[in-house]
């Protein structure tokens, strides 16, 4: 495939992808001096990360195996990192998305005159490093240093603004995610390790016959909990609070990579730690439907309560995030499926609408749902593609979104959860009542106070990407069988 | 022909630069006869330990006079790895030194202090490498008087009454020790410890044998500050000069450990330690009782460092907590913590030094905001933290891991919960600190405070990355502990 | 009768028993520095005594070869305590030291007048 791939080793294409952002982040430091330059290297990065990434996905499609060697570090711990097809996926999302996310964030930064530039790129390409990493890694314990490093890595872009608010943001964003993976995570992990004897993830899991139900439960509770990142309520906090966060950051790693690592850990734990074949005969998956159809359910419920725009697409996220998780939950093939296939789905459906809300604060200044009325007619564009998001997240026609939750609910058809189905039925309703009144109102409301002559699109960059993602949702609606075909490569036995 | 010397060149080269530091009345001129020979040292001792690598044991016969009847210094895997310990910190704590020594002890004194601090150097390295049971009651006590000294020599008047509890206790334990040797002595009428261990065969159960175990164990406790027979220590290491602070946490308690050992598993043996006595029993509630009790009160300490050195009593407990294990992982984890204890509260008692060289304090509510404008020295104690708290990736968790998996091999889940819940109290006291240095604002009197000179950065950054780097690469760490730990239970004598 | 045998013909380690309780419990009962120091004076002495008693052997002579004698008492045990005495000298040496460093920084040599004034911070 693209770049030569052909003649390189599978090893050496993972750790090229692992090695790329992180020199990345070297190379931005080092042209520092010059803006242009400095953006360009973000650009050429990011652009090399996906063609690794594609390469890699060729050889995958191919029906390669690829793996390194492992380097071990106690009895039980070791290094390693193998590609499957779902952290395929996800990697193709990060990578794909962070060119996108690059060149608008070019015209955000530029537009808003935010400080600490460098810094910002630099933390992103070491954030993507730290994704790419938790996408290829063959162990948990590869996944967990590396799901630290991304906590650690997107703090200084949390806080960026430097303000009173900024701080108390990013302290609840290190509290949390810290606090859950090291008090709930690194325990379960642990005792995975010393039941199983191992830490690889295994088609089919690795705890069959090691345990009863009772510490399936007490483990698979202390996973979905811990696993902070996905945002399973309660543990919910952070992401409204990492809102202070500039647009960007919130659009790519608070709707794409971050968020996506924890919902991406959660389906790999269900699917090669404990294997679904193994939770649904015992039935240690039950109460984690329910936790999760009430998540999904309450996410909605708050953020149709939030007039701030960004804290409405937050608790949006936490609600679709439920959606992942939920399938996964639901220990059917379909719902894994439909699962794995909601990380891409509202990945480009959700990274637009935050994009459209960085625009809107970057051209006309406003974040509150309230202000907007009418603004639709000044900034046509972004609000159109507001639209398309917001119809992709929910689940209509002609938009991606639609796919992952079809296939939810015949995951939860499957597993025999007619209420689940319901629950699903609802949800959309409900997206539909928090999202859709903000374009319908931008478009055809009263303009609020006096005319707002000044006001244009954003700039010429956050349109370009805008376009890009917008029109992502649009081509995933009819082209979905390119995931379907990857992910059904997923083994489950 | 002077390898065959190399034995007793570690221990008298240090003698001598002693003597040579006495004739100097600058600071710097002794400073530098100081670094040379403790450059020399990990040279001396990394030449030992290959030797006994590839040789087996070295038994040298000291001034010719053949074992048992003189004094022989013998060197095998165990005390080659104590001996690389404590030379690599004696020699990487010394550019370190100069700068902070000016800056707390007074000028006419500072020949004298590295005069001392030799002789410290001495006496450890002497307790280590030797086979004789009287021998290395004279090192020990070389060692003590100069710790004593160096203790005295801190600033705030506080020292001198800690140097003197010190004393007192110290004295008690190493007579306590006599009183053992004496003991013994008298049942096997030999002081060569092999020779000991060969004639106590038979004779292990007797009144008098059990007697001088029970001194040995009492007076060896206290040198290693085994709960509860620690009160001696945070007073000794809150009000020691940094450098001296820096020098006996990460050595002095390590080598009595190393001395317990010796005297547990070589001369007494395996069966009488574990099978006739409940000494595991004993050791693993006296553990226990120093991780959760020291790192209790080490969560509500004022001065950080009189917080390091509680929770230096902690971590002593996860040493001995290898003892109380009692199988070979968890022996391994116990010696191999030696080493990462070492390295981590080094670390982290050079970075609080430095924040004293610049801020002359280490109360805690002086230190806030101090890592905006000394990034590096906080950035080195947060890494150094974590790996006191056992994060993964750091020397910590090999050493939890290792704990854990030995208690695991016992059947012991409720000491891997145990283990596991007491490095959550150590994430309290460490975020503690980590918050106020690094998300309060900046204390007035730290406004113009800045990292340290490069003399003193260096050595704490290569500490620090060491926490990392062993963290990942276990083979000469934990490779050779797992190696000691098998000799050890092997009963070989 | 043989118990008091035992008791009597042991009477070197009662002496030696004896002294180390004393000189432990002087330092621990003691809040006077210098009063503790001779505690543990006394304590480090008794056992000198533990390792010289047992040195000697009845009818025993110096160990200095001779045709004439066939029994020596146990030379290592003095050798090993001269040792110790001197490192009993300068511990008491480098504590008294303290006690005057003491003294002059806090005007006082009673613990309890010490400690009472600023404990902690």
């Amino acid at each position: 495939m693209a770049l030569g791939g052909g003649t390189m080793t599978g090893e050496a294409l993972i750790i090229i992808a692992l090695l790329v952002p992180t020199i990345g982040a070297g190379l931005i430091w080092l042209t520092a001096w010059n803006p242009n330059v400095r953006e360009a290297t973000t650009l050429v990065t990011a652009g090399t990360l996906f063609a690794i990434v594609v390469a890699i996905l060729g050889r995958v499609l191919n029906g390669e195996d690829l793996a390194t060697g492992t380097w071990p570090i106690a009895p039980g711990l070791e290094l390693g990192f193998r590609v499957e097809p779902l952290g395929m996926l996800f990697a193709c999302v990060a990578s794909g998305l962070w060119i996108v996310n690059s060149i608008y964030s070019i015209g955000y930064m530029r537009g808003n005159k935010e400080p600490r530039q460098t810094q910002f790129y630099m933390c992103f390409a070491i954030a993507l490093a730290s994704t790419i990493g938790i996408a290829f890694a063959a162990n948990l314990f590869t996944l967990f240093l590396f799901y630290e490093v991304l906590t650690l890595s997107t703090y200084p872009l949390v806080t960026h603004k430097g303000d009173e608010n900024a701080k108390a943001g990013g302290r609840v964003y290190l509290l949390v995610l810290l606090g859950t993976s090291t008090v709930l995570l690194l325990p379960a992990i642990i005792a995975t390790a010393l039941i199983a004897g191992t830490l690889d993830f295994m088609p089919g899991g690795i705890l069959t016959g090691k345990a009863d139900k009772a510490t399936l439960m007490i483990l698979l509770a202390m996973f979905m909990f811990g696993i902070g990142k996905a945002a399973l309520m309660p543990f919910h906090r952070w992401l409204p609070a990492a809102m202070v966060a500039p647009t960007p950051v919130s659009a790519l790693l608070h709707a794409v990579a971050v968020v996506k690592a924890g919902v991406f850990t959660v389906t790999k734990v269900v699917l090669y730690i404990f294997g679904i074949e193994l939770l649904a005969s015992t039935g240690a998956n039950e109460w984690l439907i329910w936790v999760a159809a009430a998540s999904l359910l309450l996410g909605s419920l708050v953020a149709m309560t939030k007039d701030n725009l960004k804290a409405r697409l937050a608790y949006s996220t936490v609600s679709q995030l439920a959606y992942v998780v939920l399938g996964a939950a639901l220990a059917t093939s379909w719902g894994v499926i439909g699962g794995a296939m909601h990380i891409a789905m509202h990945a480009f459906g959700k990274i637009t609408l935050f994009f459209c809300a960085g625009a809107i604060y970057t051209a006309a200044h406003k974040t509150e749902v309230s202000e907007l009325s009418g603004l639709g007619r000044t900034m046509p564009f972004t609000f159109a593609a507001f639209l398309i998001g917001a119809l992709s997240i929910i689940g209509l026609p002609p938009f991606g979104g639609l796919w992952s939750k079809w296939y939810l609910a015949l995951g939860a058809l499957q597993a025999g959860q007619i209420v689940i189905v319901a629950v699903l039925m609802i949800s959309s309703l409900l997206n539909i009542a928090y999202l859709l009144p903000i374009p319908i109102k931008a478009f055809f409301g009263q303009a609020s106070g006096r005319k707002s002559s000044g006001i244009k699109e954003a700039p010429l960059p956050c349109l370009i990407a805008i376009g890009l993602t917008s029109l992502g949702c649009l081509i995933l609606f009819f082209f979905p069988d390119g995931i379907l075909n990857l992910l059904s490569r997923i083994q489950v036995q | 022909m002077i390898s065959e010397h190399l034995p007793a060149l570690q221990v008298v080269v240090p003698l001598l630069g002693a003597v040579v530091c006495a004739f100097f009345t600058r600071g710097d001129r002794a400073w530098f006869v100081a670094l040379v020979v403790s450059l020399a040292m990990p040279f001396i001792a990394f030449g030992l330990l290959l030797k006994v690598l590839h040789g087996g044991p070295i038994s040298y016969a000291l001034g010719g006079w053949a074992p048992p009847f003189g004094i022989e210094y013998r060197v095998d895997i165990l005390n080659a790895y104590v001996l690389v310990l404590v030379s690599v910190i004696g020699a990487v704590i010394m550019p370190y030194a100069k700068r902070s020594v000016e800056h707390e002890i007074e000028a006419d004194k500072q020949a004298w202090f590295y005069t001392i601090y030799l002789l410290c150097l001495c006496g450890l390295l002497g307790i280590a490498i030797t086979g004789d049971a009287f021998n290395a009651f004279v090192f020990m006590e070389v060692s003590s008087l100069a710790t004593y000294a160096l203790i005295a020599m801190g600033r705030d008047r506080r020292a001198l009454l800690a140097a003197y509890q010190y004393l007192i206790m110290g004295t008690i334990g190493a007579t306590f020790y006599v009183i053992g040797v004496g003991l013994l002595y008298s049942m096997t009428g030999t002081l060569n410890l092999a020779d000991m261990a060969n004639r106590i065969a038979g004779i292990e159960n007797s009144r008098a044998v059990l007697a001088a175990l029970a001194f040995l164990t009492v007076g060896i406790s206290l040198k290693l500050a085994l709960f509860p027979l620690h009160v001696w220590l945070p007073n000794a290491y809150a009000y020691a000069p940094s450098m001296a602070t820096v020098f006996l946490s990460a050595t002095a308690t390590k080598v009595a450990v190393y001395l317990l050992l010796r005297y547990f598993f070589t001369v007494f043996g395996v069966t009488v330690i574990y099978a006739d006595l409940p000494i595991s029993e004993i050791f693993l509630l006296l553990s226990l009782a120093a991780m959760f009790g020291a790192s209790i009160v080490a969560v509500f300490q004022q001065n950080v460092k009189r917080m390091l050195a509680y929770s230096s009593v902690a971590q002593i407990g996860y040493i001995t907590l290898g003892i109380a294990i009692a199988n070979k992982t968890g022996l391994t984890g116990g010696i191999v913590h030696l080493f990462n204890h070492a390295l981590m509260k080094a670390a982290l008692f050079m970075a609080i030094g430095a924040i004293f060289y610049r801020i002359g304090s280490v109360k805690i509510d002086d230190l806030a905001g101090i890592g905006k404008r000394m990034p590096m020295t906080a950035g080195a104690f947060v890494v150094a933290g974590l790996s006191l708290i056992g994060v993964p990736g750091t020397v910590g968790f090999i050493s939890k891991w290792y704990l854990g998996l030995g208690a695991f091999q016992q059947g012991w889940w409720w000491l891997v919960m145990l283990i596991v819940l007491s490095s959550v109290i150590s994430i309290i006291y460490v975020g503690r600190v980590v918050e106020v240095i690094w998300f309060r604002d900046v204390a007035p009197a730290s406004r113009r405070a800045k990292d340290p000179p490069l003399s003193m950065l260096l050595p704490m950054l290569l500490l620090t990355a060491a926490t990392i780097y062993f963290g990942f690469d276990t083979v000469l760490t934990a490779g050779i502990a797992e190696l000691a730990a098998e000799w050890l239970l092997a009963g070989v004598r | 009768m043989e118990l008091l045998h035992t008791i009597v013909s042991h009477y070197n380690h009662w002496i030696i028993i004896f002294l180390m309780v004393s000189g432990l419990y002087i330092v621990v009962a003691r809040g006077n520095m210098v009063k503790k120091l001779v505690g543990l004076g006394l304590f480090q002495t008794s056992v000198y005594l533990l390792y010289l008693s047992p040195g000697k052997i009845l009818g025993g002579t110096p160990p200095i070869l001779s045709p004439d004698f066939t029994v020596y008492s146990n030379p290592l045990p003095h050798v090993l305590i001269l040792t110790a005495i001197v490192v009993g000298v300068a511990t008491l040496a480098l504590g008294l030291a303290l006690v005057v460093r003491i003294n002059e920084a806090f005007g006082s040599i009673e613990e309890d007048e010490i400690f009472g004034g600023d404990e902690d911070e």
